[in-house]
């Protein structure tokens, strides 16, 4: 049962076999039993999960069940959902409970989809191993030492362990992809605007995206289907038509272009997770893929680039947090000075300080123009090399990250090698261009991420290429040993 | 480009944030390592090049002038850490 797919569970289903009651069920009883070997969940929500499945199996004896009437997934807990705490993984909102529902949890609501649970997280979405959540740090089920990549790493470890077929996940920059790749799962962020950010708690809002994990394409297309769309409550959301992405995951690959770029592949690459990513390319060339070389020469600014614009936004977004209107709150405060300055000072981690302080000098009079600025004209250097590039190609490939799951512990000390961690998936969140990453390989045991980037829009592209290339090989289907 | 302990404790002022005693020596380091890595920004040619503040230049959507809201007041004060008559409660700041 836990291996099924979401696509399959549906038909489960539809066909009877089970109720959506016992599915949740057994999917609750599944994470009680083993979710403390990966600490993958903040919350659980039993009995509101329970009284969704009732509902669902009332809709569905109606007649009038939607593909994802029934259906338990979980959300990152960035997502806001009404009732139900949702903490980023910070002390500082670990009583909050929200009076309201994100967009994306409101769609998942309206469709009869079961949430059973948020998923940890880093901090605010902070991070690329999951070490920095105020509820302790997730654990790869690929092996007990290894970190499971962020932010998005709950997600991706659940997913892993198979505690739930489908969870939602954010990536600004790399945080849906790379932990998936680290997990051996499939994360896709779509183009920035197209999922709506309302009620997903911000970080650095002009790269933000959220977006499906699964464990097939196919599965991540029927998430997107429920997430995308435009929204008026999200002034960044944008107004365009959202097709089917399902429809036209059997399309053959014939005559699809696609690009490697040269600045990926250097000799520096680990030679192992080279020679996979080469050996998952001649797959996708054998269902018919024209492959050619292209170049993406400002990818190496793309870190230094992203550390002054996510730090400047998350200063300015993470403002909000004054002890005042909702949060946590220091006790017995001196003054309204006070106040601030200590709920913040203790209820933030430290990553989280970190980052709002190089935001703040970034921002701070005498140098906004040297850094904010600069990265912000960098930032549009390095959208051109896309543009440039998807002139004579319609996917950029090459890996999500530059080696398999590391050891925790292993980055923390060094802030400039962890930021590092994410060279091949943050330039896509500077140009807002959307990416999948799927399992295609592994290296010492562990998967490896192939990273698929796409134009604008051209989600049901990335998604017909990924499912065709699920079709013909079985990494997505590997699990951790123990499982 | 490295920081000083003047300027870390002029941002946590500035951000609100308490950073003290031997903590204040690590934080100047990891930022002026930061900083460093930033700086290779400074390198790169940008004359000319505009600015990119969204991924695909879309402009501000506006809606019409009217009431779309319903007063929320309640629920959104019933989570906040100390309320009163209406009123979000901070300690006296005028005696």
């Amino acid at each position: 049962m836990y291996n099924k797919t979401v696509s399959e569970l549906a038909q489960g289903l539809n066909a009877g076999n089970y109720s959506s009651v016992e599915l949740t069920r057994y999917f609750l009883d599944r994470i009680q039993t083993l979710d403390s070997k990966y600490n993958a969940f903040i919350t659980v929500c039993e009995e509101s999960a329970l009284a969704e499945a009732t509902a669902a199996d009332a809709r569905r004896a109606k007649g009038d069940a939607a593909p994802w009437t029934g259906i338990p997934f979980a959300h990152k807990d960035i997502f806001c959902t009404e009732g139900v705490a949702t903490t980023c993984a910070s002390k500082m909102l670990a009583n909050f409970v929200p009076p309201y529902d994100a967009t994306v949890t409101r769609k998942f609501k309206e469709a009869g989809a079961v949430c059973i649970g948020k998923t940890n997280m880093d901090e605010f979405a902070m991070g690329s191993s999951n070490e920095s959540s105020f509820f302790g740090k997730v654990i790869n089920p690929w092996g007990e030492n290894l970190v499971p990549g962020g932010s998005s790493g709950g997600s991706a470890a659940a997913l892993a362990a198979r505690l739930i077929p489908a969870a939602t996940a954010t990536d600004t920059g790399g945080s849906i992809r790379q932990p998936a790749a680290l997990c051996g799962v499939t994360g896709l962020k779509p183009t920035y605007g197209r999922v709506s950010r309302l009620g997903m708690i911000a970080f650095a809002s002009s790269l933000d995206q959220g977006g499906p994990m699964a464990r097939t394409a196919e599965d991540a297309a029927m998430m997107l289907n429920i997430m995308a769309g435009y929204d008026p409550l999200d002034s960044t959301s944008i107004d365009q038509n959202v097709p089917d992405y399902t429809g036209t995951l059997n399309d053959n690959l014939e005559g699809l272009r696609i690009g490697l770029p040269k600045e990926f592949f250097r000799d520096d690459l680990n030679p192992k997770m080279k020679a996979q990513i080469e050996a998952a390319v001649k797959e996708l060339e054998k269902l018919g893929a024209k492959i050619k070389e292209v170049s993406l020469p400002h990818t190496h600014l793309s870190v230094p680039a992203y550390y002054v614009i996510a730090p400047a936004e998350c200063s300015a977004n993470l403002s909000r947090f004054d002890g005042v209107r909702y949060g946590y709150r220091c006790e017995h405060p001196e003054d309204l000075e006070d106040l601030y300055t200590r709920s913040r000072s203790e209820g933030f981690g430290d990553e989280v300080k970190r980052r709002i302080m190089i935001g703040t000098y970034a921002l701070s009079a005498g140098y906004y123009d040297a850094y904010y600025r600069k990265a912000q004209q960098v930032r549009r250097l390095i959208k051109n090399d896309f543009v440039a590039a998807f002139n004579d190609v319609d996917l950029i490939a090459g890996p999500t990250t530059p080696t398999p799951a590391f050891a925790s512990g292993s980055k923390t000390d060094d802030p400039v090698q962890m930021y590092l961690e994410d060279i091949f998936t943050i330039s896509t969140n500077l140009a807002g261009l959307p990416a999948i990453s799927i399992p295609a390989g592994e290296v010492n045991g562990l998967p490896v991420g192939l990273q698929l980037i796409g134009n604008y829009f051209s989600e049901a592209r990335i998604l017909n290429a990924a499912h065709q290339f699920q079709n013909a090989t079985d990494w997505h289907t590997r699990t951790p040993a123990n499982i | 480009m490295s920081i000083e302990r003047e300027d870390v404790e002029k941002i946590a002022r500035l951000a609100k944030l308490k950073v003290s005693g031997v903590v204040i020596e690590q934080t100047t380091q990891e930022l002026s390592n930061i900083l460093g890595f930033i700086d290779q920004l400074q390198a790169v040619d940008t004359q000319n090049i505009e600015p990119m503040a969204h991924p695909t230049d879309a402009t501000q959507k506006l809606r019409a002038d009217v009431v779309t809201e319903s007063d929320n007041r309640a629920s959104f004060q019933a989570i906040a850490p100390a309320s009163e008559d209406g009123l979000y409660l901070v300690p006296k700041v005028i005696e």
